[in-house]
Order: C-alpha cells, then sequence, then structure tokens
C-alpha cells in the first residue's frame, strides 16, 4: 500500500535555505543544492521548496537553483512561491519541478486552478493554504505569504480547489509555523476528511512525534517540516523510524 | 571519441513540457550514451533506444502527438527498438483512455490491448475508508512471476518502492502483458512489457535509486525478452 511521505520544506530567498517564525526573523540553514541532497541521502520521499522572494528578478535564479537540485536529485520537487498564472507553471516544470503551488494567485483568481489542472494535469497542481484560527471553530484562509486575511474558510476552500482540479493540498497552519509545538491536528483533520485528494500537514513539527500525530491524529498524507531537518535536531532517517514504530507504512 | 560507437536514447518530445527530468536521469545513470530530448523523426528513427514519457492529461497529449506528425516512426520503432514508455507514455500505448470526453474518452497509440480507467469517485477500502486521487506517493511494486526475470527488473528486488502521480490507470486486455502490480487497494497493473516494449507507471526519473536502477537496465536492455 500507499506509503506516508515526508517531506522537508526548503523556504528559499535570495538563493540561500531560510527558516523563520510565523513568517518572519529569517535565520540561514544552508545552501539548496547541498541541503537536498543531504534529505535525498537520508531517504527524504519528496522535497519542498517555497520562494519567499518572489521578486521579479529573483526569478531567474529560482529556475537556476530547480535545474541545478533537478540534475542532482532524483525524487519529486515541489515549487511554490510567486506564481500568478497558469502560464507561469510552464518554466518552472521544464526546470526540473514536478508540481508547483499555488497561493495567493488561487484565492484571486480560482480559475487558475481549472486551468493549471487541465493543460499540465491535476498531480502536479498543489494548492497551498495558510490558515488561521481566527475565532473559535473557525479557520480562516490567509494569503501574501500569511499577511492578509480573506475571510474565507479554510475547508471550504480546500473543497473548492479538490473540484476545481489540483491534485494536493498544502495545508499550512500559521498558527503553528515555527512555534515547534505540534501541527494543528484539528485544521488537519477538518481538512483531510473534507477532500478526496492527498493533504500534506505543514506548520509547527517540533519533535518527531508531531510528524506520527499529524498522520494519525490529523489524517494527514504526507509531513513537511523544516528547521527539525535543517539544524540537525533529526534526520529523515530517524523519522521514518519513527514512524515505522508507531506502525506508519513508510519507505 | 573517434572510432567509438556512441548509442543514442531518444526521449520524444511532443510538446507537453518537462521531459529534462527523465533526460536528467538518464545522462546521470548512462554517462556513456547520447541522451537526445528530439521532435526529429530521423532522429528517433537512428536512435537505439526511444523513451516516451508524459506527465500532462491524456486528451492534450495525444492531440500534442498526432500533431506532431511523429505517430508513424513512433508505430515503427515500438515495433523495432527497445521502448521505454513512463507515467502517460505506458497510458499512451493502450488503445484509449477514459480520460476525456465523458462518455467518448481519448483514442490511443493502440500498441497494447486494453484502455486506461480512473479510480472511481470516491475510492474506497472495503472497510469504507476513502483512499486519495490522485494516488500519489511511493508505493510497493510486485512483480508477476512471468515478469520477474526482465532486464529492466534486474536488481529489483520484488516490493521495492517507486513513486506515483496518477488519477488513471492501465487495464490490459491481456494479464501475460502486466510486469508490475501496486495495491492500491486492489491490485493495479502498474508496468507492462511486450517484446521490445516496456512501460512503467510511476517515475523512475523520480524513485530515487530504485528508479534509477530501472533506467539503467532500460540503457543497457537490447529489447528482448
Amino acid at each position: 500500500m500507499l506509503c506516508k511521505r515526508i517531506i522537508p520544506c526548503l523556504d528559499i530567498k535570495d538563493g540561500r535555505v531560510v527558516k523563520g517564525v510565523n513568517f518572519v526573523g529569517l535565520r540561514d540553514a544552508g545552501d539548496p543544492v547541498e541541503v537536498a541532497k543531504r534529505y535525498n541521502d537520508q531517504g527524504a520521499d519528496e522535497l519542498c521548496f517555497l520562494d519567499i522572494t518572489a521578486s521579479v528578478e529573483a526569478r531567474g535564479l529560482l529556475y537556476d537553483l530547480i535545474e541545478r537540485v533537478a540534475s542532482q536529485v532524483f525524487i519529486p520537487l515541489t515549487v511554490g512561491g510567486g506564481v500568478k498564472t497558469a502560464e507561469d507553471l510552464r518554466p518552472l516544470l521544464n526546470a526540473g519541478a514536478d508540481k508547483v503551488s499555488i497561493n495567493t494567485a488561487g484565492v484571486n483568481r480560482p480559475e487558475i486552478f481549472n486551468e493549471a489542472s487541465h493543460f499540465y494535469g491535476a498531480q502536479c497542481v498543489v494548492a497551498a493554504i495558510d490558515a488561521k484560527q481566527t475565532r473559535p471553530g473557525f479557520f480562516e484562509v490567509f494569503v501574501h505569504g500569511g499577511r492578509t486575511p480573506t475571510g474565507k474558510s479554510a475547508i471550504d476552500w480546500a473543497r473548492e480547489v479538490a473540484d476545481r482540479g489540483a491534485g494536493e493540498i498544502l495545508l499550512t497552519s500559521m498558527d503553528r509555523d515555527g512555534a515547534k509545538i505540534g501541527f494543528d491536528l484539528e485544521l488537519t483533520r477538518a481538512i483531510a476528511d473534507a477532500v478526496s485528494i492527498p493533504v500534506i500537514a505543514s506548520g509547527g513539527v517540533g519533535n518527531l512525534q508531531h510528524l506520527v500525530d499529524g498522520v494519525v491524529k490529523g489524517g494527514a498524507d504526507a509531513v513537511l517540516a523544516a528547521s527539525i531537518f535543517h539544524y540537525g535536531e533529526h534526520t529523515v532517517g530517524e523519522a521514518k523510524r519513527v514512524m515505522r514504530a508507531a506502525g506508519i507504512r513508510v519507505r | 571519441m573517434a572510432g567509438k560507437v556512441v548509442s543514442t536514447i531518444a526521449i520524444v518530445d511532443y510538446g507537453m513540457g518537462n521531459l529534462r527530468s527523465v533526460a536528467k536521469a538518464f545522462s546521470h545513470v548512462a554517462p556513456d550514451q547520447r541522451i537526445l530530448i528530439t521532435s526529429d523523426a530521423k532522429e528517433i528513427a537512428n536512435a537505439e533506444r526511444v523513451v516516451l514519457p508524459g506527465q500532462a492529461a491524456m486528451p492534450e497529449s495525444m492531440a500534442a502527438l498526432n500533431a506532431s506528425g511523429l505517430r508513424d516512426v513512433l508505430n515503427q520503432v515500438s515495433r523495432e527498438k527497445p521502448f521505454l514508455g513512463v507515467c502517460l507514455g505506458l497510458q499512451m500505448f493502450f488503445e484509449m483512455s477514459e480520460e476525456g470526453p465523458s462518455g467518448v474518452g481519448t483514442p490511443a497509440l493502440g500498441w497494447l490491448k486494453g484502455r486506461v480507467a480512473r479510480f472511481p469517485k470516491p475510492h474506497v477500502d472495503v472497510n469504507g475508508g476513502v483512499l486519495k486521487v490522485p494516488h500519489m506517493g511511493w508505493n510497493a511494486v510486485h512483480f508477476p512471476e512471468s515478469a520477474r526475470s526482465h532486464p529492466c527488473w534486474a536488481g529489483v528486488a520484488d516490493g521495492t518502492a517507486f513513486y506515483f502521480a496518477h488519477s488513471y490507470y492501465a487495464v490490459p486486455a491481456d494479464d501475460a502483458t502486466v510486469a508490475g502490480v501496486a495495491e492500491y487497494p486492489n491490485p493495479i497493473c502498474v508496468a507492462v512489457a511486450q517484446a521490445n516494449i516496456f512501460a512503467v507507471q510511476f517515475h523512475p526519473e523520480k524513485s530515487a535509486d530504485a528508479g534509477l536502477r530501472v533506467l539503467q537496465n532500460f540503457s543497457n536492455w537490447n529489447g528482448s525478452f
């Protein structure tokens, strides 16, 4: 049967891996190619690159970076950040991305999911949803790197992107991102149960048990983490041993 | 390299995007061979081995392939040379796919008897649990006895996990062409072999060492099985 995936995430700014707390306070975490190779060697199932530079000048740097990583690392690469139209997927896929995540552009113009899925196939279209609990029981979608509230319910939005043809949801809890206290399991479970496409849980991993909880309690198909891997606290191999010991099928 | 004959692996470019990942992976495992991304019929006809990749939607891909004018040469080399299909490439080998206009689907190349079906909506197991579609991630591939000795599986253990990302899967009419099976939750065909044709539903170029081994095996395969 299908294995649950562990996905190290590399936030990219000006060609470097960075990691911040609640989307601010960025720290340098290394050269993307070196980091990607290290994770591949550790047995990562997939890698996620989120370009938080998103300036026009830095776009070429991103293509070059994906190209270099894809020449040396032979596992799936998801790339996100700065995608505005369905046409923006092509250069990313050509550079070596296997999937492209769409966030703000999807909220601005939801048809982008239909268009991208129709032309490139659902399997390479990832809907990135940044959600925050803004009142009891209500998870709200935020865009622009978590700065702008949209009034949208994350659960309703997840259903809509799935209906429009997204092949996967990358769900980030803004309340938990960088806080190292574990995934928002209530949010994760609600979205995982609401849609029939795979859900990647993101935001809040501080230890390896959190990864287990994301799958077992949150119902996630894949778990994404950054800082616990970047700073050498844990390897992907350790994470898999812990998940396997908890009865989760991993590669 | 005077006097040395360099083999060529032609990766067929029919205008549907990412062929570079497949090319990069072949360059990695077959550094002595020429890896050519091409839409030129002559180059395809002259290559020692041919690869038909694919990752996009079937109707657009078949339309692009038909418009490319490469069908004749592909029909020809599919009978002659070691020929590898990857992901949508495997699906294109069959007679038709359900992907496309409702009730009509999309006619495909028809080199293998059978069709391509979609996972049902919702996709549930016997306990009523919902399985996510696309079938995305790493899943174990098992070899039928008849295909265990296929040269493309050399050095790959039964049950090795490969990376998948698809919502449609092949349903061969002839069980003898099935070269690999995965469970989701029922067994589905994820690899086919017929004479000089070999194809996989998973992405060998994205399946780490196991996938690279399959590509390396293909790069050394003489096409007989």
